[in-house]
């Protein structure tokens, strides 16, 4: 196990990123390695879509080097699964779910395509391995908010990423369906070796999946195991002013950054 | 009965009626998906100004038509879909353009029915040469909206992932608004400007209520866009009444039922589909159903007591 040379998914080394000549990072470094689950936080404006944003090659750094996978982020790699914070689909969307996963698989292709079995059977085994294969031929806006998640997770899934960028996955999602969601990228994560970025605003419901968690403020990132950024004197640090970090009922709360 | 049909006005009538009729079912699928609807409506109005320009200045109205459409698809493709306003904004150049249309008009001094000719279309005076017009542009369409297909539907629905797939998702937009533009200069001659909803956006939002796969949705917007053109130039023919008049009767007789009863089948659907889940595998469904209920009372009921025990502890 040891002997297997682990190569970074993500490299960045003194990154910053300027939109609209406002500087949202500054100096970020970081690395992420294959197979790891690391959780973003941070208040809201932050930067986390921006960053995931950056490693898909659609936000430019002003500064710095971006590795992903060895090179330069560029648009339309797929080895990225990318699933981007969800709006809730308008009830009458005249969209299959089958449909919304087929588009990751050759939604970006010229023509019209040729329905084929083969076609057919990929996007099956993608609906499996969510557990939507029972409401595969549903209206997506019927769907619950849950259900609709895991179609995203499936059309991110099907080109067989090495990375996938999730940004807020669990928002607008109940206990149970939060609980469900998580347990499902987990077992992704774990079953493919492939490198996880969820984007949360809730360290709780991952704190048993998380190996990292990038914690981003004013512009700057701490990162490291829950137990090592989640600490009073670190977040106070990051964000510039107290901040306490009260454990109750094993759940973490962060009283004082306005998150 | 069918004797009408040895008339070439009448053949000119069912050549045309049927191009711009699959032309703008597909055109207005994608109108109708990517919440454009209003831009369609827009574009043949601001048509009108062009075509009543071209007659003022004794060139064929067509010429006037595609140059302010497609001047006017760009503009609101550069508007791009973030800006709230949108809408606003194209309602103001489209009032100011009639506003011009009217004054061109004013101007001419000829045939008032070169105006009504333009507002409400004249398809049984189409001729020869308006046919051969007519399909070259909707071939030219049809060919770029098959080549374009599947990054434009992507990126129609989902365009943040579409761009990150590298869909092209900017231009694309700007493309297929030009192709509405040749597909309402092409309409005018069938229906006029005051009239394209019937025929654009009418067949499209109706297969839309009805089924959810894009591609079944495309099927039925052309099957139900030829159909009332069909009928029409029938019933027109053999009556006194406009062709006109009859397309948009039919668009409005269909879409209005349709729309008031789809939401019984669209709910039908959605229960058989649980049922047929949980017939598939029972035991694992019901299962899941009352754990997931248990949970969620349990987590509430958990969050209540935290609550009680807080407030009990001394501080």
């Amino acid at each position: 196990m040891y002997s297997e040379i682990r190569e970074p998914v993500i490299e960045l080394e003194h990154v910053d990123i300027a939109l609209g000549g406002r500087t949202i990072l500054q100096d970020v470094g970081m690395t992420v390695n294959q197979g790891e689950f690391i959780v973003m936080l941070g208040p809201n404006g932050a930067g986390k879509s921006t960053l995931l944003k950056l490693l898909l090659g659609l936000v430019k750094p002003s500064g710095g080097v971006v590795r992903v996978l060895g090179n330069a982020p560029r648009r339309g790699n797929k080895a990225i699964g990318y699933a981007p914070q969800h709006r809730v689909l308008e009830a009458d969307l005249a969209l299959r779910a089958r449909d919304v996963v087929g588009f990751g698989l050759d939604g970006h292709r010229w023509g019209t395509g040729l329905p084929s079995a083969k076609r057919r059977d990929i996007i099956y085994h993608a609906l499996q391995e969510v557990d939507a294969t029972s409401f595969a031929d549903a209206p997506v806006g019927q769907l619950s908010g849950g259900e609709q998640q895991r179609l995203l997770i499936a059309q991110a899934l099907i080109t067989n990423p090495r990375l996938l960028l999730l940004d807020e996955p669990l928002a607008n999602l109940d206990i149970t369906h939060e609980q469900e969601i998580v347990s499902l990228i987990a077992q992704v994560n774990r079953s493919r070796n492939i490198a996880v970025i969820l984007v949360a605003h809730d360290i709780n419901p991952l704190l048993s999946v998380a190996d990292r968690v990038i914690y981003m403020a004013r512009g700057h990132v701490a990162t490291g195991t829950p137990g090592e950024v989640i600490t009073s004197r670190v977040l106070t640090q990051l964000y510039g002013s107290p901040v306490e970090v009260v454990q109750a009922l094993d759940r973490v709360f962060v009283v004082g950054a306005e998150t | 009965m069918f004797d009408i049909f040895q008339y070439s006005f009448i053949q000119n009538a069912f050549l045309a009626g049927s191009l711009v009729a699959v032309v703008a079912a597909i055109v207005g699928y994608f109108l109708v998906v990517r919440g454009l609807t209003f831009a369609g409506h827009a574009l043949s109005h601001i048509g009108f100004a062009g075509a009543a320009g071209a007659v003022l200045l004794g060139v064929d109205p067509i010429v006037g038509l595609l140059l302010f459409t497609i001047g006017a698809s760009i503009g609101i493709g550069l508007l791009g879909k973030e800006i709230r306003e949108r809408d606003i904004a194209i309602g103001v150049i489209m009032t100011f353009t009639l506003g011009l249309g009217l004054l061109f008009l004013s101007l001419y001094s000829g045939y008032a029915e070169r105006a009504y000719s333009i507002l409400f279309g004249t398809i049984l005076g189409i001729s020869q040469a308006d046919v051969k017009v007519t399909a070259l542009f909707g071939v030219l369409t049809i060919g770029v909206l098959l080549t374009l297909f599947r990054p434009l539907l992507f990126s129609s629905f989902d365009p943040e992932v579409a761009q990150a797939r590298g869909v092209p998702v900017r231009l694309l937009g700007i493309v297929f608004l030009i192709l509405v533009a040749f597909t309402v200069s092409m309409s005018v001659q069938v229906v006029g400007v005051l009239l394209i909803f019937t025929l654009l956006v009418g067949p499209a939002a109706t297969a839309n209520r009805i089924v959810s796969s894009p591609l079944w949705a495309l099927v039925i917007a052309i099957a139900l866009g030829l159909s009332y053109t069909w009928l029409s130039i029938f019933l027109a023919a053999t009556g006194t009444w406009p062709v006109s008049f009859y397309i948009a009767a039919l668009s409005f007789g269909v879409y209005f039922p349709v729309r008031l009863l789809s939401p019984l089948w669209r709910k039908q659907r959605g229960t058989a589909q649980v049922k047929d889940a949980s017939k598939r595998n029972p035991a694992l469904s019901t299962d899941m159903t009352v754990a997931g209920e248990q949970g969620t009372e349990a987590e509430a009921l958990g969050r209540i007591q935290g609550l009680t025990r807080q407030e009990e502890l001394p501080c």
